[in-house]
């Protein structure tokens, strides 16, 4: 059985100082256990969400809960541990278990040590938090619910989606002086709406603050998707021009910084990146910023080191890349802040991505299109070929012939294989309206692209 | 243990809940990571905590905390109960669960070797061995080896009386070879990209003979830089069991969860082509095609006693000579077509909600032809092999799998290689032109480890029995 940490330590709820003190205490105990050099990460705080479906909620979930990771470091032999138990017999256990894990292993050879006390960020980032997200209720939660579904109501369609918020503390301390911590908050609506005749539509709106969520106007854009996309016709795979959402367009953020913008990819020579290349239309920058309040903010990564902001994609030439304590030390160079909790195979990533805003209207953009397709989103995508991020990946929600510069009307979903360099390369007018959408990297900030050429390779079975 | 279930099964059903459960959950993982003979990663993981579900006004609530005591269990379930009034705010259809009798007993992973019970070092040697073996062959840029073992202690009570512990051990390991020449990155694994994985002790490990094995993948990469890539066409194809299992996955374990076609996950991975008015009626594959969902089959990562509302371990036959005849079910949503759940229930740890999840999906064993029998029987066709990339669309019709390897048959005889092989097709198409399945002979189970659903997400491990199979006019070569 665990409770709260000897001395008194109350980890319920976001509480920056306290998952500092914890994370202090457990840097004492791994050096009082002989840890050469010990770091410490705990996040701590509540989540929770309520889904919904056929116009009804069907879920609805809460949790409390404390994560530590231990890092500690013998010369050059590293162990980590983490626990969800904060008494003091769980505490004991991780230092234990990672201290005994740094005594077994091989010694790296270019072990980097720890990040030094003066990476650490200088202040916590107030726009990361918002006590209107930590205090949303159940009801308040079941409100916004109930909102989507009057609108789907409304045009005749049903509902499905999901409305979720967190608000954690994190802290990073170590033996090297490390000291960060922080509270964050996040929230996310979105819905998927259907109608009786294959129409589909989609919308999302995420936000640092839950009570700026207009679950209205996100239930009325989705809805009217769905209408409009009632009695989708075939259309034939091939090469179109397209105008894509921003719901598509953060897929490609995501994949370019899973697969491209991380300093391991680049020294294991499997990402596309290298300094000066051109990738993409001289339209396209793309940035990794922390303090950006358009996004989820965050002030240092889990290492404890301060982000710093990135040009990733300079007006279409790779520029920055991401780097965390390890990487960064092998290139002799300084960590920007992209770790993520150790051990860390997979490398630093970008989590705060932008791409920066153009002039058009959404309808400017379509309006410049002959003939081609309006895309509202994609749907499982996954790597062909990782180094030329060829992606695959099917239509969603929401696919639009467009002639002579007009929606005509809604088309089947299209299967397409496309190399998303090509596609960055052939941006040919970008939306000034951006909007935060999360995926698999964090939050990404983007706009609307009009894209001269898309590949589309298959449609899906109407049965 | 049962102070805090009964507390909080005393407190949900005080405060108004008609039916509760409370799953307390312990997990340790373990975890070693090796790229290039640098042991780059090693760390163990503990978590525990419970989480609280109810039944109040017909509508559900669940709540979870970290911390074990019977005060908290108080706080939890009045969470959870409090979230069910305002989920019943917004209910149209009440909530009404199967008459499973209540469930008592005990289950664990058979293990011959328990992996936590052996020494660190040892497993790292024995992992180092084999990633070593990789990098002897010249060419190979970089490597990567992993192990990974998992234990759960699950303690499961209900209002009704039911009460049942497991122990459930789940270990998987494997390695990759990486060759990279220019833009082409060319990867082979063994015996599975991501590892093979089981419910079982260190033994699996041991069997998979991973040293001995090692260059041979390491060989297939270098060679894949200057294989020609797989031409455009409709072409007979084999499944090797190593791709067969994802197909199985995506294209019949996920359209045949019950909880997906009554559109409870259309927000997240979409719903499902397979409709409760399809049963017993509609073809979905060739005669050849029989799929259960089978909870009670040795090593498989999808068994188990009992699921996570109390149902014991069955099978379920989901397709049966080519025609759909059963889904995946709960107790809630097996009532709705007239069946009682087949047990497939499970959470991801004691902070998610039991969704429906695949338990052991398997295409079963057809005598008559050995996977080689089949190889042997194709006089023009290529055999793919490690799954490498997977897309499937929102109803689980459309589907685009690329493969590590493929190979050209040719008069029965496995011939040269072609790198980045990727097949495409429709579902039940692609079923439908089944036209061989191996014995027992190569049916083993392979195991998804990431297997991603619901929202919050939650991470499933799932099982897949196969033997490898072969199809006839699929579409293949798809490049951008």
């Amino acid at each position: 059985m665990s409770g709260s940490v000897d001395g008194g330590l109350d980890l319920r709820g976001a509480d920056p100082e306290g998952a500092l003190r914890l994370a202090e205490e457990v840097v004492r105990l791994a050096s009082a256990a002989g840890a050469g050099e010990a770091e410490a990460l705990v996040m701590a705080g509540d989540s929770a969400l309520t889904r919904f479906a056929n116009s009804e909620i069907h879920q609805n979930v809460a949790s409390s809960e404390v994560y530590i990771n231990l890092r500690v470091a013998q010369g050059r032999r590293v162990g980590v541990a983490s626990t969800g138990r904060i008494d003091a017999e769980g505490l004991r256990a991780v230092v234990e278990r990672a201290v005994a894990i740094a005594g077994a292993v091989e010694e790296l050879p270019d072990w980097a040590g720890l990040p030094p006390a003066g990476a650490g960020p200088r202040a916590p980032l107030a726009s990361a938090w918002a006590d209107g997200t930590a205090g949303f209720t159940p009801e308040q939660r079941a409100e916004g619910a109930r909102a989507v579904i009057a609108a789907a109501d409304a045009a005749g369609v049903t509902a499905f989606g999901s409305f979720s918020m967190d608000a954690e503390a994190i802290a990073v301390a170590s033996s090297t002086g490390i000291r960060a911590a922080e509270r964050r908050t996040s929230s996310q609506l979105l819905t998927v709406t259907m109608g009786p005749d294959g129409g589909s539509g989609y919308a999302e709106q995420c936000s640092v603050d839950a009570t700026r969520i207009d679950a209205a106007a996100i239930g009325r854009e989705a809805a009217e998707r769905a209408r409009v996309t009632a009695n989708p016709v075939d259309i034939a795979p091939g090469d179109y021009p397209v105008v894509l959402n921003p719901y598509a367009v953060s897929d490609i953020t995501d994949m370019l910084g899973y697969l491209g913008f991380s300093a391991l990819a680049v020294a294991e020579d499997r990402s596309f990146f290298e300094a000066g290349r051109r990738v993409g239309s001289d339209l396209v920058t793309i940035t990794d910023d922390g303090t950006d309040a358009d996004g989820f903010p965050a002030g240092f990564d889990a290492e404890g080191v301060a982000k710093q902001r990135l040009v990733l994609l300079d007006r279409g030439v790779c520029r920055d890349l991401a780097y965390d304590q390890q990487t960064a030390a092998r290139a002799h160079r300084a960590s920007t802040g992209h770790g993520l909790p150790a051990p860390n195979p997979y490398g630093p990533f970008p989590t705060n991505m932008a791409m920066a805003p153009g002039s058009a209207s959404l309808e400017e953009l379509i309006g410049g299109m002959e003939r081609g397709l309006l895309v509202t989103r994609f749907h499982y995508t996954n790597p062909v070929h990782g180094k030329r991020v060829v992606i695959t990946g099917m239509t969603r929600d929401g696919t639009f012939l467009v002639e002579g510069g007009r929606i005509v009307g809604p088309v089947r979903n299209l299967r397409f294989t496309m190399s998303y360099l090509d596609a960055l390369a052939g941006v040919e007018a970008v939306s000034r309206e951006r909007r935060c959408i999360k995926g698999m990297l964090g939050g990404a900030v983007v706009p609307a692209l009009r894209i001269g050429s898309f590949t589309f390779t298959g449609a899906t079975a109407a049965g | 243990m049962r102070d805090l279930t009964s507390r909080a099964l005393d407190t949900a059903t005080a405060l108004g809940a008609t039916y509760a459960d409370v799953r307390v959950v312990r997990r340790l993982e373990e975890s070693i990571q090796i790229k290039s003979t640098r042991v780059e990663g090693v760390s163990a993981g503990e978590t525990e905590g419970f989480g609280i579900r109810v039944l109040v006004d017909g509508a559900w609530g669940f709540a979870a905390s970290h911390n074990l005591t019977t005060a908290e269990a108080d706080r939890v379930a009045g969470e959870a109960v409090r979230i069910a009034k305002a989920s019943a705010t917004s209910t149209r259809l009440r909530v009404t669960l199967d008459s499973r009798p209540p469930a008592h007993g005990r289950y664990e992973t058979p293990c011959v070797e328990d992996p936590f019970a052996i020494p660190l070092d040892r497993k790292i040697g024995d992992l180092l061995e084999a990633d070593r073996a990789l990098n002897n062959i010249k060419g190979i840029a970089w490597s990567e080896s992993i192990y990974a073992a998992q234990r759960e202690w699950k303690t499961f009570a209900a209002s009704d009386g039911s009460f049942t512990e497991q122990v459930i051990t789940h270990i998987g390991a494997g390695l990759e070879a990486n060759a990279i020449d220019g833009d082409e990155h060319q990867r082979r694994s063994y015996p599975d990209n991501g590892g093979l994985w089981a419910s079982a002790g260190y033994e699996h490990v041991r069997a998979m003979r991973l040293a001995e094995n090692a260059e041979r993948a390491a060989s297939e990469a270098v060679e894949l830089l200057t294989a020609p890539p797989l031409p455009a066409g409709t072409r007979t194809i084999l499944l090797h069991p190593s791709q067969l299992y994802m197909q199985v996955h995506e294209s019949c374990g996920h359209p045949t969860e019950l909880d997906r076609a009554f559109g409870t996950e259309a927000s997240y991975a979409g719903t499902s082509f397979l409709m409760p008015d399809m049963l017993d009626g509609f073809r979905y594959g060739s005669d050849l095609c029989d799929i259960v969902a089978d909870a009670t089959v040795p090593a498989g990562l999808g068994t188990f006693g009992w699921d996570d509302e109390g149902v014991a371990a069955q099978q379920v036959a989901l397709v049966k000579e080519g025609m759909f005849v059963g889904y995946l079910s709960s107790r809630e949503t097996a009532p709705r077509i007239g069946r009682q759940s087949g047990g497939a229930m499970r959470a991801d740890g004691w902070n998610r909600i039991p969704l429906i999840r695949m338990t052991n999906v398997n295409l079963l064993p057809k005598p008559g032809m050995s996977f080689d029998d089949i190889v042997a029987d194709t006089d023009d066709g290529l055999l793919f092999e490690t799954n490498r990339s997977w897309s499937i669309d929102d109803r689980r019709l459309n589907f685009q799998f690329g493969t590590e390897i493929c190979r050209e048959i040719k008069g029965g005889k496995v011939g040269r290689l072609f790198r980045n092989g990727t097949y495409t097709g429709i579902t039940y198409e692609l079923w439908r032109s089944m036209d061989a399945v191996g014995d027992a002979s190569s049916w083993r189970m392979w195991g998804t480890p990431n297997c991603g659903k619901g929202e919050p997400p939650q991470t499933g491990h799932v099982g897949h029995g196969v033997s490898g199979a072969r199809f006839r006019n699929v579409r293949v070569g798809v490049s951008s």
